[in-house]
C-alpha cells in the first residue's frame, strides 16, 4: 500500500477529493486496531475518528448484534472519555461489555422509544463534543439520516458507530443500501480456536470491511476483543500452527 | 384521637384505627365516646398546624410531581398533572409513584385521577361510580348534606335526576355549582400553591401571544430575569416550571428537570424552547410565569487552564432527558449478586464512578435476554452440556462447551429460591455462535428446579 501514497499525482487527487467532500478543518485522526494485518489495509492505518461508521453482525448476529456490540465496545474502549450508547431495547449486559474493555462507569445508556428517537439522541451526542464515542443500535438508517450523523460527527470530532441491528433476518437486506458512513463492517462469530482440552477458546470473528470511502474492502479472521478492547490475530493465521500456539499458551 | 369544638359541643374530629375498631366514630361527642370506651387518649385538635403541614406536603409534591398543586382543606391536596404526567410515564404510573413515595415517608394516602377537581376529590374519598356516590362527595357544608339526606337524596344520581330550580331555592346556588364542577360543566381553577421565597418571574401580555417564535422570545426574557435573581442568591435551578395562562383560563405547563444545578440562561432557554411544541396556545397566552421549583446552591467554580478538565456532560444529559425522559438515561452499576439479571442496577448518568466491577473469572454474554427463553435439548449426563439444542425452531449441534457454572438461588431474598439452582453452560454451535444456556435445577434433585433448559444470552 506504500506505493500509491508516494505517487504525487495520486496524492494531489486525494487532496482534491477531500476538498470536494468538505474536508476543511483538521485532518482526521485515526485509531489503529493494533493488528498490523488489519491496520495496513485501512486507508490511513486505522479507523478514522470523527466520522460515522457502521457495524452489523452476520447471520444470527444481524438480529442479536452481540459480536457487533463487542466490536463497537472494543473501539469505544480504546478512546478516552465517556461513551453514549443509545438503544431501543435494553438487552446490553454490562458485565459482558466490560469484558470487551468498556467499563460500566464510562457508558451512559439512553433508552429511546423508536429508531427516530435513537437517531436524534445519537446526533445530539455527536454534536455535544464532550464524548469519546456515540454508539446507537439502529435498524433503518437512511442516506439523509446518516449524512446528518456524519456531519455532526465531523463538526466535533466525536466518533459515531451505528450498530445496525434488525428485528428479523429478512430486514437485514437493508444493509446493502448506501449510507454516508465512512466504513461499513460486518462481524460474524465463527468457531473459536481449538483448545487441547475441552472447552470454548477465545472467541473468533470473521471481520469484513464491506465498504470504505477511499479504501478497499477485505475480510480477515480475528480473535475477539480482550479485556482492554484489543483485537488479536489468530496464531494459525499469523503463521505458526494452531496446535503449537495452543501448546505454548496452555503448557 | 383528636377532639375539637363544633359550636358549643366538643366532638371527635379524628379517630385512629384502634379506636374506630371499638366503635368510636368521627363526629361523636367526646362525652359519649368516653362513656363508650374506658381510657381513651384524647388530644386537642390543632387545625392551624394541620393546615401548615398539609401545605408542607403540597410543596413537597409541587417540587417532585407536578407544577400546579394546591391544598384542598381539611385533608386533601389537588394536583393538576397536565404537562407533568409524561415525566412519570403516564397517569397511572404517576399515581403509583405518588402513593408509593408517600407511603415510604409514612403518609397513608388515597389518590385518584379525574378530569375535574370535584370528581377527583370524590373518587379519592368514596370510589366507584360518580352517580352512585353519597351527597357527602360533593364538598358541601354538613348542614346541606343533612338536609339532602332528610329529603331522601341518597346518591348524586338522585340529585341529577331532580329538577334544579327547587333544589337551588331550598339549598342555595352552592349545590348546583358543586355538581357542575364535578362533571366539568363549570370551571374551577386551581389556585396554585406559591410558598414564600419561591423564585418566580412573570410576564403579562397586553395582547395574547400564540406564535412559537413569540413564545420563544418571551421564554428567553423570562429566563434571563430568573437567572439574574438566581445569580444574586448564588443558586442554581434543578427543576423549572413554565406555566402559560391562556385567555380561556386553561393552563399549559412545561416542566424541565436538570441533572445538576444550572443558571446558564442559554442552556435553560434551549431546554424550554425544545418543548414549545407541547404547548397548545389555543386562543392565545396572556400570562407566562417561570418558576424555579427546586433550587440548590451553585457557587462559582475555579477553573484551571493547565489541567484539561473533564467535559461537562450535564447539558447533554438534560437535552436528552427532555427527549426521552429522565429514567431512560442511566449508567449501570454492579450489584453483589450471582444471579445475572440481579447483578446490575441503574444509577443516574452523572453519579460518581463506582470503582468496583464484577468478578471477571467467568465470561459473560454481551446481550442478556429480558427473560430466559425455553429451549429443547438433549443432554447425556446431568453434569454434561447438551449435545444439541433447539432454539426458536432451529436445531444446533453443540461442538464445544464450558461449564457448568452453578449459581445458587438467593435464599435470603425469597423463600422459593431457598434450594433453587441454575447450571450455566457457555456453548458453541457448529456455526461458531456462542450462547449462554442454563438448566433450572442441578440435574438430580427435582426440588432444585424444573430441570428445563433455557437460553439466557448471546456472546459476542
Amino acid at each position: 500500500m506504500s506505493a500509491p501514497f508516494s505517487d504525487p499525482a495520486l496524492a494531489a487527487l486525494r487532496h482534491r477529493i477531500a476538498a470536494i467532500e468538505g474536508g476543511h478543518g483538521p485532518p482526521l485522526a485515526v485509531l489503529p486496531f493494533g493488528v498490523s494485518e488489519l491496520d495496513c489495509r485501512l486507508t490511513k492505518g486505522g479507523l478514522a475518528l470523527g466520522c460515522l461508521h457502521e457495524v452489523a453482525g452476520g447471520g444470527n448476529g444481524a438480529v442479536d448484534g452481540a459480536a457487533a456490540a463487542c466490536f463497537a465496545a472494543g473501539i469505544a474502549a480504546r478512546l478516552p472519555g465517556q461513551v453514549l450508547w443509545c438503544v431501543t431495547q435494553a438487552d446490553l449486559f454490562a458485565p459482558g461489555v466490560e469484558q470487551s474493555g468498556l467499563s460500566p462507569d464510562r457508558v451512559i445508556h439512553v433508552e429511546a422509544g423508536d429508531d427516530t428517537a435513537v437517531l436524534a439522541c445519537m446526533e445530539e451526542g455527536l454534536r455535544h463534543g464532550g464524548l469519546a464515542a456515540v454508539v446507537a443500535d439502529v435498524a433503518r438508517l437512511s442516506m439523509t439520516a446518516s449524512r446528518r450523523l456524519h456531519l455532526a460527527a465531523k463538526s466535533t470530532g466525536t466518533t459515531g458507530i451505528a450498530l445496525r441491528r434488525w428485528r428479523h433476518h429478512a430486514e437485514a437486506a437493508d444493509f446493502g443500501q448506501p449510507t454516508a458512513a465512512m466504513t461499513r463492517w460486518r462481524v460474524s462469530a465463527i468457531p473459536s480456536a481449538p483448545l487441547p482440552v475441552q472447552g470454548v477458546g477465545r472467541a473468533r470473528w470473521l471481520v469484513e470491511l464491506l465498504r470504505a470511502r477511499a479504501g478497499e474492502s477485505f475480510d480477515i479472521e480475528l480473535e475477539a476483543c480482550d479485556g482492554t478492547g484489543h483485537l488479536g490475530l489468530p496464531a494459525d493465521v499469523a503463521g505458526g500452527s494452531a496446535a503449537t500456539a495452543g501448546r505454548l499458551a496452555f503448557g | 384521637m383528636l377532639a375539637g369544638r363544633l359550636g358549643n359541643r366538643r366532638v371527635l374530629t379524628a379517630v385512629d384505627a384502634g379506636a374506630a375498631g371499638l366503635g368510636v366514630t368521627v363526629g361523636m361527642p367526646v362525652s359519649k365516646a368516653q362513656a363508650l370506651v374506658q381510657g381513651l387518649r384524647i388530644e386537642a385538635a390543632n387545625p392551624e398546624a394541620d393546615q401548615a403541614s398539609l401545605e408542607r406536603l403540597a410543596f413537597w409534591i409541587l417540587q417532585r410531581i407536578a407544577p400546579i398543586v394546591a391544598i384542598d382543606p381539611p385533608d386533601g391536596i389537588v394536583i393538576d398533572s397536565t404537562g407533568a404526567d409524561h415525566l412519570h410515564g403516564g397517569e397511572e404510573a404517576l399515581l403509583e409513584a405518588l402513593t408509593g413515595r408517600l407511603a415510604l415517608s409514612g403518609v397513608t394516602a388515597r389518590a385518584a385521577v379525574a378530569d375535574t377537581w370535584g370528581a377527583a376529590h370524590a373518587l379519592a374519598r368514596f370510589g366507584g361510580d360518580l352517580h352512585a356516590m353519597p351527597p357527602e362527595a360533593l364538598r358541601l357544608p354538613p348542614a346541606t348534606v343533612a338536609g339532602l339526606r332528610d329529603m331522601g337524596f341518597a346518591t348524586i344520581g338522585d340529585l341529577m335526576a331532580a329538577p334544579r330550580a327547587p333544589l337551588t331555592r331550598r339549598f342555595g346556588p352552592e349545590l348546583i355549582r358543586r355538581i357542575d364542577q364535578m362533571f366539568g360543566d363549570a370551571a374551577e381553577p386551581i389556585d396554585a400553591l406559591r410558598p414564600p421565597g419561591l423564585i418566580e418571574t412573570r410576564r403579562a401580555f397586553a395582547e395574547p401571544i400564540g406564535a412559537a417564535e413569540t413564545i420563544a422570545r418571551y421564554i428567553g426574557k423570562l429566563v434571563v430575569a430568573l437567572c439574574a435573581i438566581l445569580d444574586e442568591r448564588g443558586l442554581g435551578v434543578r427543576r423549572l416550571d413554565l406555566i402559560c395562562h391562556r385567555v380561556d383560563r386553561e393552563r399549559q405547563t412545561v416542566r424541565i428537570g436538570l441533572a445538576v444545578p444550572q443558571r446558564d440562561p442559554q442552556r435553560l432557554t434551549r431546554l424550554l424552547c425544545d418543548r414549545i411544541p407541547t404547548i397548545a396556545p389555543g386562543f392565545g397566552i396572556e400570562i407566562m410565569t417561570l418558576t424555579a421549583t427546586i433550587t440548590e446552591p451553585l457557587a462559582a467554580r475555579q477553573t484551571s487552564t493547565l489541567a484539561p478538565e473533564a467535559p461537562d456532560l450535564s447539558g447533554l444529559i438534560d437535552t436528552l432527558a427532555g427527549r426521552v425522559g429522565h429514567r431512560a438515561i442511566y449508567r449501570i452499576a454492579p450489584v453483589a449478586s450471582d444471579v445475572p439479571e440481579r447483578s446490575v442496577r441503574r444509577i443516574p448518568a452523572l453519579s460518581e464512578p463506582t470503582t468496583e466491577g464484577w468478578p471477571d473469572h467467568w465470561p459473560r454474554p454481551t446481550r442478556l435476554f429480558a427473560r430466559p427463553e425455553p429451549i429443547e435439548t438433549m443432554a447425556l449426563l446431568p453434569d454434561q452440556p447438551p449435545v444439541w439444542i433447539a432454539w426458536r425452531g432451529i436445531r444446533r449441534r453443540i461442538k464445544r462447551a464450558d461449564g457448568p457454572e452453578r449459581i445458587f438461588g438467593e435464599w435470603w431474598t425469597r423463600e422459593a429460591e431457598r434450594i433453587a439452582v441454575r447450571d450455566y453452560f457457555r456453548v458453541e454451535d457448529d456455526a461458531g455462535e456462542r450462547l449462554w444456556i442454563f438448566r433450572a435445577g442441578d440435574g438430580e434433585d427435582a426440588a432444585t428446579g424444573s430441570h428445563r433448559w433455557f437460553i439466557h444470552g448471546v456472546f459476542g
